[in-house]
């Protein structure tokens, strides 16, 4: 228990969120982490190796 | 009763037009092309998991009720559960949903397929949206007296009253989850009847 209290004090939950202005865009940074995050996750995806796929492609 | 009879059943058309359609090889098989081994291809099955933690942890959530998962160590559990496996559905869901809109994973016939996708997304959204309205706590108060002025100004808050807490929970639990699940079904239905979408550069070439 005492662990699992450790670990959420990492990410302070219990104030009020931070804002990014630019113009008329408002965004709350951490929808604007979840935003990059899904972008590396993609561009990820598209380029890592996926595992056994030189094997198959050898038993084609 | 003769055969031509037989043949005029609906459930026998049914049942030919299923088999045609959907044999038992294509419905769970048991080789994908070679092009499916690529993490691009790991989102779909990623956000169909996250629903089945989401769906089964709101079946608790709906059966221990909001004193026991505003009051109890296990209830804030299980209610966060429910939070972060949407975060991961919504995250993976669009992770798959860049990965085809890049594929043009409509091509090959597959239209019917991509639109059940778009639905479903539009239909998570409404989920995930009165699910913030039935929480019963200060946030859904706060997010219900926002959002009711844009509903009102669209016309369907005569319909869709996101102040009506019962309303929003009906909507939260029994429609919108029932119209996710059926929609996905299609989805994958689609997907096991036209074959994943090949690449653009691949054409439509298989391997054992």
């Amino acid at each position: 228990m005492a662990f699992l209290l450790s670990f959420a004090a990492l990410i302070p939950l219990d104030h009020l969120g931070h804002y990014i202005q630019w113009h008329f865009i408002e965004i709350s940074v951490a929808n604007l982490i979840v935003m990059i995050l899904m972008v590396l996750t993609f561009i990820v995806a598209l380029v890592a190796p996926f595992p056994g796929r030189n094997r198959r492609k050898e038993n084609r | 009763m003769s055969t031509s009879e037989i043949d005029r059943q609906w459930t026998t058309r049914l049942r030919r037009r299923v088999e045609g359609k959907l044999p038992p090889e294509k419905m769970l098989p048991d080789t994908q092309p070679t092009y499916v081994s690529s993490w691009i291809y790991v989102f779909g099955i990623a956000t169909m998991s996250s629903l089945g933690v989401v769906i089964g942890t709101g079946c608790i959530l709906a059966l221990r009720g909001p004193q026991w998962w505003h009051g109890s160590a296990y209830g804030h559990f299980i209610n966060s559960m429910h939070l972060w496996s949407v975060e991961i559905f919504f995250f993976t869901m669009v992770v798959h949903l860049w990965g085809k809109f890049a594929m043009a994973a409509w091509r090959g016939g597959r239209a019917l397929t991509w639109m059940t996708g778009v639905v479903t997304f539009f239909v998570s959204i409404g989920a995930g949206f009165t699910g913030y309205v039935s929480q019963s706590n200060f946030d859904s108060q706060w997010i219900s007296t926002q959002a009711k002025d844009g509903i009102n100004a669209t016309g369907a808050g005569a319909y869709f009253n996101v102040l009506n807490m019962g309303q929003m929970l009906m909507w939260h639990i029994v429609l919108l989850p029932i119209g996710a699940i059926v929609l996905t079904g299609m989805h994958v239905l689609m997907v096991r009847i036209k074959g994943v979408v090949p690449p653009f550069e691949e054409g439509a070439e298989v391997a054992e």
